[in-house]
Order: structure tokens, then C-alpha cells, then sequence
């Protein structure tokens, strides 16, 4: 289509909160395009006959057929085709690491400038939003089957798989072990990255498709796996998360002050901490603050430890910058927003004072050896390079394994080495019959378009078994 | 939303509910606990299983006003509802035949003594139950205990029944005049706990503790709950409740536990301005006491 010499490279910026006033509220950073922006944007996407970004999403979005539409003005075909494979684009446009995804894939990547399909993804579902009517125009009609699926959680895998069989005539029930349904979108991923009427838009809208939401119901302890089966669910699919944190394991963890991520998180966004007094649950952040680790969650929990007033805040890894696992313009955020980044560094041990609070950690320095199972150069500890250095508030941020509590109480899971479910990648089926799973919970730690797409692939599959 | 079927005050700052709660009612084992939150605002709390009934579909839980959440639950009247309720959470205790077992409870940890004791009769153990309160004021549900248990002795903090002045020092004496226990059980107060594994500890009879340090989710998602025993790290909520007191370290659990307080206070205080009108109006909250 256009001429080389005509491609257009500079990506529209997404207008943002300015980093010293973002900095110190929960309000979301960026603020989404306006019209003439997206457009802008969308005049950029060359039409590729062979359009790369396609094969980088891994629910194979068809990307240049919506932004087609969003350029011909027709915003409901744009809707329909976004959905028809991704069913929380407002989601998914606001959290994928795009520049892992389809943006690297994007024919115009290589040319350093690819398409911002994530805030053009965005802006549809903003307007979605905006636009009830459109959603209920789409509503496909519904026949019941009379059969009935048990879906355990409630985060991106549960939900994608409920409206999938709720469409296809299942009676759905999902079982959240906390007072909220959305998972990790809830519980993890803040405000002002992800604004929870958002998530609960998505919810409301599993729920009108008749999907029923037991809240409060930890399976394994009110009714295990087996349970459900028995009292008269055809099949489950289980997508509890991997949501038990991991600590460093070092001397001194225990002191108060330090706090999982999970927790710190938990508390800030569950639980509304920000809003404390107003809201009963406290959280103690210091004047230093020190989160160990540099994915998502390290990000998350440094950023939000800024808003809480803290006057420095350390993120600690002992990799280098190139290594980092998190969104490309998350670690850009918490940079803008002042967040120090200490690298190649590594926590020893934590020190307390006489009331068992922590005072100082102390730190040693890596250098980087030669590359890992991963391909990434492995860090090496530099002999004699400790130091102390004082915080009031530590944040392990290392990630999270699988919650025991379902896999103890079933009978026939097998699981694997790493205490996933051990589960068939394409089917989702697990050594049990009439049990499938997905997400986090088969994975481990990933993404949400990866769970959202096991949700999809368990619900295919489930109905393909069921019809029989 | 789980109704309050019904309230009563036991002994100053101890109240007593009984909550609708049919599936978790199914489920219960001593040992247990749930998780509860008040209101749209409220926080996440633990509160032990005292009793339950699967017929008639209910959850007994008792608990003393220690600050903003338990004030807030103790001003719901019969008929009102508690938003949340989650569970039944942590592992159940181990019930087996063990020959002689002691149970010591203080302050809300008679409530599941009481399920535990019934629970270890029921197993065809001789049941020898402590109760410990300040003073006759705060004693409460003596006769209930006394029917699940073979022999029952109470011991009141300011003397004035019997010598002791508190359940360590009556365990300490009961093994010292050359009793035989298997099995000790301790719920309660967390001196109570540490007092009671220390006077056993030397005579090597096992002693299960029920530990209470704050919590978050309750489902092992958090790490707040962390406790460490025989060096190693536990999650309370779902490696335990329950762990083995001779192994559990104190100090750091008695530290944790004291983290919030400055902030509790605060929350206490504004939950106070804005309710104290409702909270004078059921009249019967005398001043709080310490437990920890
Ligand atoms: C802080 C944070 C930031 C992140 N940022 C990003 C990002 O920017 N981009 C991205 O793509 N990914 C991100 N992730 C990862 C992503 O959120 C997860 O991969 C994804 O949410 C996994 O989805 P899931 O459906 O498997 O489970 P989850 O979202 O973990 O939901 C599982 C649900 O199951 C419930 N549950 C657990 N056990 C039980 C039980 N026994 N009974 C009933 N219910 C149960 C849990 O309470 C939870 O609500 C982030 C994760 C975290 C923690
Ligand atoms: C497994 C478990 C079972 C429990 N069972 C009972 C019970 O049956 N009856 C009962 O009265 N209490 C019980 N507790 C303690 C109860 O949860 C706390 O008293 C309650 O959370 C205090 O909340 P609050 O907002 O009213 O007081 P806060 O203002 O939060 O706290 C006041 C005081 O209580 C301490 N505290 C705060 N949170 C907790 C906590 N989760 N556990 C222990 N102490 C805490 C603080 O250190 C402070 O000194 C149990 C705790 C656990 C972990
Ligand atoms: S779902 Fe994620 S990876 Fe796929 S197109 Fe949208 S933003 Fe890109
Ligand atoms: S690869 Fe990039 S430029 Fe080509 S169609 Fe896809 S988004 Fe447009
Ligand atoms: S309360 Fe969160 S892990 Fe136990």
C-alpha cells in the first residue's frame, strides 16, 4: 500500500498524567487517545498483506481488520472483531507486554516504530464502554443445554471461559475464594494501571450472560473438586492463579515491615488501603522503601509505594536493565515517576530494631557471568562488596508458585515438578477426568492473554466433550 | 450476607453470635476458623469456630472487642447481617486416641475448646480441661465445658479459686505431682499459649497450639500470616492454624502481631466518633481490655 518513503514512524504518545502529580494519587497514568489520535495512529498501519502483528498475539487478534474499522468510523464492526477472539480488550490493551506481542511482531517494528495496537485495542473498549447498547446488540441469543460447568476463580482464564460456555448453553457457577471476582486484575494489578470499574464492567458483563458468581467459596475447603462433581457438574475448569507468593529466603524476613508483594498489593488494592482511614485495613509505608525484583508486580508495588508518600523507593535486582521481565512501559512509568533502580545488586540479609521492625538490609553486588538455562547471563556474586542500607519497608517481589489448596484436596491431579497442574496445552484436560485447567495455575506465573486464551481453548474443549 | 440468628454479651467485652452459614456449617471441623468482614468498607478478619450446626445450617463464633473490626461486629443486632463470610479455613485438628488430654483455654479460646473437647471424648479420650479468666467476672461457659469434659478446673487471675494464679502454673503442677498427659491443647490468649508450652515443654508432652497472628486473605495468598516454627517459615492459615507450641518462636509472633497499632488506634477512634451514638445505644461495651 503506501510507499516506503512515505511510512510514517512516530507513534502517536498516549496523553498521560504528569509523572510529579500521578505520582502521588491512584488515579490511572495514562489517559487514552482522543479521536483525532487514533487516528492518527490508525493512518500509520500500512495494511500489510501479510500482517506480522497477527502471529505475535497469542489469541491471534485480527489486528488490521479492526483498525481498519476504527479508520473507516465504523466503531461497532471494530468492537465485534476485537471481541470476536479477545473478550477483555479493555483489559488486555491496558496490561499486554505489547512490545513482546504483537507490537514486536508489527511488519513496522523493524523500522522502529510499530503500530500502538495495545491503545488502539484500548480505545475501542473505552468506547464500548461508553456504548452499552452495542454490547447488548451483539448478546448472542442463548439456549440452554442443560448441562453444567463449575469454573474455580474468577481472574482473566475463569472469565474468558464462563462467557464461552455461558454462549454455548452451559449453566456456568464460578467459585471465588475472595469477596471480589477478577483475580490478580482485583487483587494485584493497581488502579491506576487498570481502574476496577473496568474489571467489574467485564465482570457485570459475564454475569448478564447468565453466568452465576459464588463469592467467598475457597474450593478444597467448602467443596473440593470432587464435591462438585458429584452434586451434578458435567465438568470443571480450574483457574485459581498461582497466587502464593514466594519469599528470599534470607535472615530476617520475618521482621514486620516487610510485606510480600501479594500482601502489600492485596491490602493497597482489595482491601483499599489508599483510601484508609475511610476504609478500615492499614498498610505502613516508610520514608525508604526497598521492592526486590523487577517484573510486573516489583513495578506495581514500587509505584504504589510512591503514592503512599514514601520519599524513596528502591527497586533491587540483581540482573541488569535488559533483563527486566516487566511491560516495557510500566518500568518507563516508574522511572518517570522516580523510582531508583538498583541493579546488579542483591539482597543478604534484613536487620531489625529491638521491636522486631526492619531498620536495614544488607546488599552485595553482582556481576554477570556467563548465560544461564534461561540464555540470560547469569549474576555472580562480587566477593566483598556488601553494604548496608537503611529502609523502613521491604517488598520481596520474586514472584508466585501454585496455591496447595486444590491440589491436596483432589484426588487423581497429577502435578508437575513445579507444583502446576500438570495439564495438555492445547486441550487444557488434566489427569483427571471430567477436570480441565488453565492459566497461572498450568503455567505458572504468565500473563492475562495467556490465561485468557487457555480459557478459551478449556472451554472449546469442554463443549466439544460435553456435545458428545 | 449471612444473618445473625443471634447475640448475646457473655462476659464484659466478649460477645457471642450465631450466624447463618449453611455451607460452611456442612463442612466445619474443630480446629477452624472463618473469615469475616463486616461491611463494604471492613477489613478481612479471623474469628475460630465455637460451634456449628449442620441441620439447622449455622456457625457459632465468640470474640472480645479489640478494636475496630470487632467493635464493628459486636454493634450488629439480631436480624442484622455480616456482609462476608469465608470458610471453613485452615486445617482441622488432629483428633486421634491419645489416652490423656488437656485442654486450656483463655478468654474467646473456650469457644473452641469446647468442639475440640466434645471431638476428643467422641475419639474415647479422657478430657482433663484448664479454664483460665481474670476473675469470676469473666468467666463464662464453665458448665458447657464441663459437660465435654471428664474433669474440669478453673483458675482465676486475681486467686480466687484455687492457687493459681494462672493455667501455666496449674499445668506445671498437674505434670509436677506426676500426671500423665499424652496430649495438651492450647487456644486463647497468646501468654496463655507460650506460658502453657513452656511448662510442658519439660516433660516432653506434646502441645498443640492454635496461633492468632493477623491475616489478610486467610487463603495462603498473602504471607502475612507468617510464623516461623522449628526454624522453618509457615503460613498460619494454611499450614495451620495449629502448630506444635515447643517449636513455635513467640517473640516474633507477639512483635508481628503488634505491628498496626498506631493505626488501629487510629481506625478505632474515627470508627468510634462516627458510631458512638449506635454503640452507646446496645450499652452493654464496657471498656476494652488487652489480650495480647
Ligand atoms: C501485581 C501483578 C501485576 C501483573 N501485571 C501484568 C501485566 O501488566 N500484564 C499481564 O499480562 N500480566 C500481568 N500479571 C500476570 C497476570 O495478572 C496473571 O498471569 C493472570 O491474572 C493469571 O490469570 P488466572 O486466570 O490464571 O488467575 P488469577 O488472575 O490469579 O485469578 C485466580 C483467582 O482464583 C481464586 N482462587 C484461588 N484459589 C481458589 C480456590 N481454592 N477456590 C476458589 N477460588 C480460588 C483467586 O482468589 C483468584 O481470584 C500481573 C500479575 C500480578 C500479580
Ligand atoms: C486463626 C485465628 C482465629 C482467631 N479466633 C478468634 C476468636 O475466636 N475470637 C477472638 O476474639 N479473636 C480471634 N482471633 C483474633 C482476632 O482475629 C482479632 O482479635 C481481630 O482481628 C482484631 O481486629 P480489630 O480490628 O477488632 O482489632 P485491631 O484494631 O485490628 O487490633 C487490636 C489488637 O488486636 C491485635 N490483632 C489485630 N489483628 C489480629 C489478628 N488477626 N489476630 C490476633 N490479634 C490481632 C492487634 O495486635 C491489636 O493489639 C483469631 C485470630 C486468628 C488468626
Ligand atoms: S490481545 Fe494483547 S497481544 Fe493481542 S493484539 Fe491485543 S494487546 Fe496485542
Ligand atoms: S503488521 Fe503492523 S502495520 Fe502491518 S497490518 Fe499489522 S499493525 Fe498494521
Ligand atoms: S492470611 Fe494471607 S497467607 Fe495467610
Amino acid at each position: 500500500m503506501a510507499e516506503k518513503s512515505k511510512l510514517n514512524l512516530n507513534r502517536v504518545p498516549i496523553p498521560k498524567q504528569a509523572p510529579d502529580e500521578r505520582k502521588r494519587n491512584f488515579d490511572e497514568v495514562a489517559l487514552g487517545y482522543a479521536d483525532e489520535q487514533a487516528l492518527e495512529e490508525v493512518s500509520r498501519c500500512i495494511m500489510c498483506k501479510k500482517p506480522g502483528c497477527k502471529d505475535g498475539c497469542p489469541v491471534n487478534v485480527d489486528i488490521p481488520e479492526f483498525i481498519k474499522a476504527i479508520g473507516a468510523g465504523d466503531m461497532p464492526e471494530a468492537v465485534r472483531i476485537l471481541k470476536n477472539r479477545n473478550s477483555l480488550p479493555g483489559i488486555c490493551g491496558r496490561v499486554c507486554p505489547q512490545e513482546t506481542q504483537c507490537e514486536m511482531t508489527c511488519n513496522l517494528a523493524k523500522k522502529g516504530g510499530p503500530i500502538a495496537i495495545g491503545r488502539l485495542e484500548r480505545y475501542v473498549a473505552d468506547w464500548e464502554r461508553v456504548h452499552p447498547e452495542v454490547r447488548e446488540r451483539q448478546k448472542e441469543r442463548i439456549s440452554l443445554s442443560g448441562r453444567k460447568v463449575a469454573v474455580v476463580g474468577s481472574g482473566p482464564a475463569a472469565l474468558t471461559s464462563a462467557a464461552d460456555l455461558a454462549k454455548l448453553g452451559y449453566s456456568v457457577v464460578i467459585f471465588e475464594a475472595l469477596h471480589v471476582a477478577g483475580g490478580v486484575l482485583m487483587y494485584g494489578i493497581p488502579e491506576f494501571r487498570l481502574p476496577k470499574v473496568i474489571v467489574q464492567g467485564e465482570v457485570g458483563y459475564v454475569k448478564s450472560l447468565g453466568v452465576e458468581i459464588k463469592l467467598n467459596h475457597v474450593i478444597g475447603k467448602i467443596a473440593t473438586v470432587d464435591e462438585l462433581l458429584e452434586s451434578g457438574f458435567d465438568a470443571i475448569f480450574l483457574a485459581p492463579g498461582a497466587g502464593a507468593p514466594m519469599f528470599l529466603d534470607i535472615p530476617g524476613e520475618n521482621l514486620s515491615g516487610i510485606y510480600s508483594a501479594n500482601e502489600f498489593l492485596t491490602r493497597t488494592n482489595l482491601m483499599k488501603a489508599y483510601r484508609f482511614p475511610e476504609y478500615d485495613t492499614p498498610i505502613q509505608v516508610g520514608r525508604r522503601v526497598a521492592v526486590f525484583g523487577a517484573g510486573n508486580v516489583a513495578m506495581d508495588a514500587s509505584r504504589c509505594a510512591l503514592r503512599f508518600g514514601a520519599e524513596e523507593v528502591y527497586i533491587i535486582y540483581r540482573r541488569s536493565k535488559a533483563e527486566m521481565p516487566a511491560r516495557l512501559e510500566e518500568r518507563e512509568n516508574a522511572e518517570e515517576e522516580g523510582v531508583i533502580f538498583k541493579l546488579l545488586t542483591n539482597p543478604s540479609k534484613f536487620l531489625g530494631d529491638e521491636r522486631g521492625r526492619v531498620r536495614a538490609v544488607e546488599l552485595y553486588e553482582m556481576a554477570l557471568g556467563e548465560p544461564d538455562a534461561s540464555g540470560r547471563p547469569r549474576p555472580v556474586r562480587k566477593p566483598g562488596s556488601e553494604f548496608i542500607m537503611e529502609v523502613d519497608t521491604a517488598i520481596p517481589a520474586l514472584g508466585t508458585r501454585p496455591n496447595p489448596i486444590i491440589p491436596s484436596t483432589t484426588k487423581g491431579l497429577e502435578l508437575t515438578k513445579w507444583g502446576t497442574v500438570l495439564t495438555d496445552e492445547v486441550t487444557g484436560r488434566t489427569s483427571k477426568d471430567r477436570v480441565w485447567c488453565g492459566g497461572d495455575m498450568a503455567t505458572g506465573a504468565a500473563t492475562v492473554i495467556s490465561a485468557m486464551g487457555a480459557g478459551r481453548r478449556a472451554a472449546t474443549d469442554i463443549d466439544a466433550l460435553l456435545k458428545k | 450476607m449471612h444473618e445473625i440468628l443471634k447475640r448475646e454479651v457473655l462476659v464484659p467485652n466478649t460477645v457471642y453470635l450465631k450466624v447463618e452459614a449453611p455451607e460452611i456449617a456442612r463442612k466445619a471441623k474443630p480446629g477452624q476458623f472463618v473469615i469475616l468482614r463486616v461491611d463494604e468498607v471492613g477489613e478481612r478478619f479471623p474469628l475460630s469456630l465455637s460451634g456449628w450446626d449442620k441441620n439447622e445450617g449455622t456457625l457459632e463464633v465468640l470474640f472480645l472487642i479489640m478494636g475496630r473490626s470487632t467493635m464493628k461486629l459486636s454493634s450488629l443486632k439480631e436480624g442484622d447481617c455480616i456482609m462476608d463470610v469465608v470458610g471453613p479455613l485452615g486445617r482441622p485438628t488432629e483428633v486421634e486416641s491419645y489416652g490423656n488430654a488437656m485442654c486450656v483455654c483463655s478468654t474467646f479460646g473456650v469457644g473452641p475448646t469446647i468442639t475440640l473437647a466434645k471431638a476428643l471424648k467422641g475419639r474415647g479420650n479422657r478430657v482433663i480441661s484448664v479454664m483460665e479468666a481474670k476473675d469470676a467476672t469473666y468467666l463464662f461457659w464453665e458448665d458447657k465445658l464441663k459437660r465435654v469434659s471428664d474433669e474440669t478446673h478453673v483458675v482465676l487471675g486475681d486467686g480466687s479459686r484455687g492457687k493459681h494464679r494462672q493455667a501455666s502454673q496449674f499445668v506445671k503442677e498437674y505434670l509436677e505431682s506426676g500426671n500423665k498427659l499424652d496430649r495438651v491443647f492450647v487456644f486463647g490468649r497468646v501468654f496463655t499459649m507460650m506460658e502453657c508450652s513452656q511448662a510442658t515443654k519439660p516433660f516432653e508432652v506434646k502441645t498443640i497450639v492454635g496461633l492468632t497472628p493477623i491475616m489478610v486473605d486467610g487463603t495462603g495468598m498473602c504471607g502475612c500470616c507468617r510464623v516461623s516454627v522449628g526454624g522453618e517459615t509457615k503460613f498460619t492459615c494454611v499450614d495451620g492454624p495449629e502448630f506444635d507450641g515447643h517449636l513455635v518462636d513467640w517473640e516474633l509472633l507477639i512483635k508481628r502481631k503488634r505491628a498496626y497499632l498506631k493505626e488501629e488506634a487510629q481506625a478505632f477512634d474515627l470508627w468510634q466518633l462516627d458510631n458512638l451514638r449506635r454503640i452507646a445505644e446496645l450499652s452493654e461495651l464496657p471498656g476494652r481490655v488487652s489480650v495480647v
